[in-house]
């Protein structure tokens, strides 16, 4: 099955949507100049022409050849791939929220301000951090806003040689990559046989142009840093500081706080742990909660609340500044919000221990048949390798991957971390029963016995989906990136 | 196990240099496209610049990776090697017969200072 | 309690923890050691049920006012038609990820490419990403990008009469860094550019504008981008893309780099989010642009597909060598513009930004009649445009009467600026949405008050 492109169902003259006709004075209408001519447009722009029914026909056959957690388990490693609440969909479409402008008078958005502000305290207690901000709209933008806030801590201090950030090689891509635009340099740091920091080569690393350590606790393993204590002594002796990247917090809710682990600065991905959901890609949530330390670099404008209600601070001298046009994504704080005060403070908590029996179980019945190279156990995902398949069958992780798509399943993350020779690693999240968990090993030993019997077959996988693995050369080499 | 050509000189970022005529052809060795795969993609340094030693002045890309060309000497960019634009896919047939750029003039003393075949071998075999 | 949301009983936990071969969940936690977990339980409120949360959020709700918005700076009450809720909030949209597995994910591939088309066909550019954060991160994108694009460069020019905050954005993205960014300052509410040829040298990668600009006027590019290329250097015109359905598109005036954000094109207000960042470019740029990019190819049979292209720039692959950080970005908000788009086509595009303009051209007619105020200045505008009172005090009074009638009249620019100087503009923004009765009762109440 495939869908046509709207603009080439296009017919001169039909409309889907009809404006009501301009209602001022016929008088008033003559006398209106157009726009200067050297301001007018020239070219019109091709958009399609169609009924009001093939828009909708349109949107409903795309949605169906995608594949959300709505449709399916989706253990995508890193990605907590958590079912998203139908209260959370429907409170965020209620008009007391959506009809909101961000600039009317701070007397007339009490609600929204209310629900940031206590969204922030639940924050601030479930990390074990001070404050916060919700401005940054995903995951990277809150390890841009994170590090700026860092960088700025020692231009105040007059630490300008601090230059460099830490970060292990098994850490997510936008790490180095937000390190690198907030003006830091990259030094990598080694993982040692168990997949964890390697103390010697941190310690080899840290010196007085250290600005900070980022670490994911668990890792992109599914490890936890069981040193981290430690690692946080020597950060800090030398100097530094400890950023979180909070894309595994999912793992730790209710039970540890990266505060007391002694980070300074965490990014939480609402869009992860806190259930929103990903929107095809976005529009997520990267708020960044800080110590004491970092508090008064936060971005402007912080909120207070007075006896005369909630306002905005913008008086902060050393506060990094702004880093949204407005306030974040308001609608999606509401979604976060709305699933901490249903779950509560015991709800957190079963929510992580959840998604760690359920990972630990996945990985016992999956290990009995595919290598699990690090842990024996493991947090809220584990990595394991396809390298032996490959060696004895020829079979990739990403063949494994391309048949788990016909078996109904979206795959896991595949090649992430790069530790791992042929990785695939599951975060299965506390969201699928003992039921669903046990349907999928099957699928995935169906898919095992395949590789065996028929690599062949396996290798051209997918076979049920309305296109096969696509040419991705070609899509560089002859670009058609638009209608 | 990939192939070395002597007589050319070699950076420690995989590039060659080739003198000709006064003029440095530059390069990426064997090894640099072999790691890199099917190349889709190489970015062409504008013509008539002056790159430094170790300055990054172009890119090759695979589907799944980008390589930072590093330029290995000084030197102005007199020609660039338009036959890759349409096919980059050139330098995986043939790596020594298709450069990447020129330059003219080039820093001599640079040139000098690159590794020989052997210890460009040598530097291959201790990765 | 039982949360709906894990589904496990007693006995599963049991045989769960049997088939891993602990004795418990908090087995499983022993490798956090007892330094680090918690004993207590942290201290927010308990759980509550669905009927509890909605009528909690429902008191919550009830402390937000609705009146009847004549506000924009950046955000702007427009008219959107039901097919953009209900499509949008398809499951299977709503609730997938980023579409790294192609085979699975055509759908919503396909779209992003109709809204980079869409984009493209707007801002009569080359090439289009598939969004970023929003207007004022866009902006912050488009400098990163002429930096990199100019060997040796150091400098962006911004205009002074870009939005505020998006300013803000760029001061903070700045901090810290080797880069600098240098005003052009304004005259008349529009940027000034007679100085621009003095401010020009090897060091400037660039210089970003806003057309309409902060104070809702349109400014006139002429000459600009020649100028700029003739430096080397790049222009990137930030705009409201419903403007340019009457307004000169970015490709018009020669700029290299458009951006914007997609709010105006069928997005609610949201207390200002999600919104959708835009960025389009000339093709010799592609490679240099931040973010995902969909493109079109074929499977082994022939059979036409889409997948995410030119993955080299990005991220997970360039890690700190990556055009920009941006992974997660607003794809959710971006089909929403490409389902408004689809609905409106061009002609309902125009529509909407000529009965704007119109309308805004009403409302400034007659507040301009009214004593104690003034339009200020003399230049073309399109929805918005500034208002400026003769005493504070008076301007207090205009905006208490007029939220006695449900009216939020404008938005006060000294509340973005934070400038005593802006202290009397006020902002007021007219879209295709105010109806002639809202219009008459703004003007009527505006008369009571200025008499």
């Amino acid at each position: 099955m495939s869908e046509p492109l709207l603009i080439d169902l296009s017919k001169s003259g039909r409309k889907a949507y009809c404006y009501p006709p301009l209602d001022l004075p016929r008088g008033f209408e003559q006398a209106l100049p157009d726009l200067p001519i050297e301001l007018q447009r020239q070219k019109a722009a091709r958009l399609p022409e169609v009924a009001e029914l093939d828009v909708v026909r349109h949107f409903t056959r795309l949605s169906s050849l995608v594949h959300g957690v709505d449709n399916g388990m989706y253990p995508l490693g890193s990605c907590t791939m958590k079912y998203n609440p139908k209260l959370g969909e429907h409170i965020a479409a209620m008009e007391e929220f959506t009809q909101i402008h961000p600039l009317q008078d701070i007397s007339t958005v009490q609600g929204c301000l209310s629900v940031m502000y206590n969204l922030l305290e639940d924050l601030s207690s479930i990390t074990g951090m001070s404050w916060g901000t919700l401005q940054p709209c995903a995951g990277a933008h809150g390890e841009y806003t994170g590090l700026k806030m860092i960088r700025s801590y020692f231009l105040k201090r007059g630490e300008t040689e601090r230059t460099k950030v830490l970060i292990p090689v098994s850490a997510h891509g936008t790490n180095p990559a937000s390190a690198s635009v907030v003006g830091f340099e990259v030094v990598e740091v080694k993982s040692n046989k168990e997949g964890l920091v390697d103390i010697d080569d941190l310690a080899s690393k840290l010196d007085h142009t250290v600005a900070a350590l980022m670490l994911t606790n668990p890792n992109t393993l599914g490890l936890f840093e069981k040193d981290i204590i430690k690692i946080s002594e020597m950060v800090h002796k030398a100097g530094g500081l400890l950023y979180y990247d909070g894309a595994n917090m999912n793992a730790i809710m209710g039970m540890a706080t990266p505060g007391d682990m002694g980070f300074d600065v965490i990014h939480l991905n609402l869009h992860k742990t806190f259930s929103t959901p990903h929107g095809g890609g976005g529009p997520g949530s990267g708020p960044v909660m800080v110590n004491d330390r970092l508090r008064p670099f936060l971005p402007k404008p912080d909120i207070e609340l007075t006896d005369s209600g909630y306002v905005y601070r913008w008086d902060d001298e050393d506060s990094i500044g702004k880093v949204s046009m407005f306030w974040g994504n308001f609608l999606v704080v509401l979604r976060a919000y709305v699933y901490i005060l249903r779950m509560g403070s015991e709800g957190i908590k079963a929510a992580s221990r959840h998604a760690v029996l359920n990972a630990n179980y996945l990985a016992a019945k999956l290990g009995q048949r595919i290598s699990i190279p690090y842990g024996k156990l493991c947090m809220h995902e584990f990595v394991a390798s396809a390298s032996v398949l490959k060696e004895q069958y020829g079979v990739t992780a990403q063949d494994v991957a391309k048949a788990l798509i016909d078996e109904g399943y979206h795959p896991p993350t595949v090649y992430f971390p790069h530790l791992v020779d042929e990785a695939l690693m599951f975060e299965p999240t506390e969201s699928e029963s003992v039921e669903s968990l046990d349907r999928f090993v099957e699928a995935f030993f169906r898919i095992l016995d395949m590789a065996e019997d028929d690599p062949e077959t396996l290798k051209e996988a997918p076979h049920r989906t309305p296109v096969g693995r696509l040419d991705e050369v070609r899509a560089v080499k002859e670009p058609d990136v638009r209608y | 196990m990939s192939t070395i050509l002597e007589n050319l000189r070699y950076s420690q970022d995989h590039e060659w240099v080739r003198i000709e005529a006064q003029k440095a052809y530059v390069g990426i060795t064997d090894h640099a496209q072999s790691e890199l795969g099917e190349i889709v993609y190489v970015e062409l340094p504008p013509v008539g610049e002056r790159y430094e030693q170790g300055e990054e002045i172009s890119t090759v890309e695979s589907v799944k990776a980008a390589s930072a060309i590093i330029n290995p000497i000084e030197g102005v960019v007199s020609e660039v090697n338009e036959e890759l634009d349409g096919s980059p896919e050139l330098i995986n047939e043939d790596c020594w017969a298709n450069h990447l750029y020129v330059l003219s003039p080039f820093e001599q003393s640079q040139y000098d200072g690159l590794l020989s075949s052997d210890e460009y071998a040598a530097y291959l075999s201790s990765l | 309690m039982i949360y709906p949301y894990i589904p496990h009983t007693d006995a599963d936990r049991r045989a769960m923890l049997k088939a891993i071969g602990v004795e418990s969940i908090d087995e499983l936690f022993s490798g956090l050691g007892a330094d680090l977990l918690l004993e207590d339980s942290i201290p927010i409120s308990h759980g509550r049920t669905e009927d509890e949360v909605q009528r909690m959020i429902n008191s919550i709700a009830q402390r937000n006012v609705r009146g009847i918005p004549f506000l924009g700076c950046g955000c702007y009450d427009h008219i959107t038609p039901a097919t953009v809720k209900a499509l949008s909030s398809l499951p299977s949209f709503v609730t997938a990820y980023t579409p790294y597995q192609a085979e699975m994910s055509q759908g919503l591939l396909q779209a992003i490419y109709e809204f980079q088309s869409m984009i493209c066909e707007i801002t009569g550019l080359d090439v289009a990403n598939a969004s970023l954060y929003d207007g004022a991160n866009a902006a912050v994108e488009a400098a990163s990008l002429m930096l990199a694009a100019k060997r040796k460069s150091r400098v962006v020019l911004v205009s002074e009469t870009i939005h505020p905050f998006a300013l803000k954005v760029l001061t903070t993205w700045a901090l810290g860094t080797e880069h600098t960014i240098t005003l052009v300052p304004q005259q008349g509410g529009i940027a000034d550019f007679e100085v621009l040829p003095s401010l020009l040298s090897d060091e400037v990668a660039g210089l970003i504008v806003q057309t309409p600009n902060c104070y809702g006027l349109l400014e006139d590019y002429t000459g600009i981008a020649d100028l700029l290329h003739a430096n080397g250097s790049l222009l990137a015109i930030s705009a409201d893309p419903l403007s340019l359905a009457i307004q000169k598109s970015q490709a018009e005036w020669g700029a290299d780099i458009a951006i914007g954000d997609t709010q105006a094109l069928g997005l609610p207000l949201a207390f200002g989010g999600p919104s959708c960042g835009y960025m389009a470019v000339r093709q010799a740029l592609l490679r240099r642009m931040p973010g995902r990019v969909v493109g079109a190819t074929v499977d082994k049979e022939g059979r036409r597909g889409y997948t995410l292209t030119f993955q080299a720039r990005e991220q997970h692959i360039k890690r700190e060598r990556a055009t920009s950080n941006i992974c997660s970005n607003q794809a959710l908000a971006a089909l929403m513009t490409t389902i408004h788009l689809s609905s409106l086509g061009w002609g309902g595009m125009v529509e909407a930004a000529e009965q704007s303009y119109a309308k805004a051209h009403y409302l400034a007619y007659h507040l301009a009649q009214l004593p104690g105020v003034t339009l200020v200045w003399d230049k073309p505008f399109w929805c918005e445009f500034p208002l400026v009172f003769n005493d504070a005090k008076k301007m207090r009074k205009f905006l208490q009467e007029l939220r006695n009638e449900g009216i939020f009249a404008g938005v006060r620019l000294s509340s973005l600026t934070r400038k005593n100087s802006d202290e009397l503009v006020l902002l007021v923004a007219v879209t295709e949405k105010r109806s002639r009765e809202e219009l008459e009762l703004y003007l009527a109440a505006a008369r009571r008050v200025l008499k």
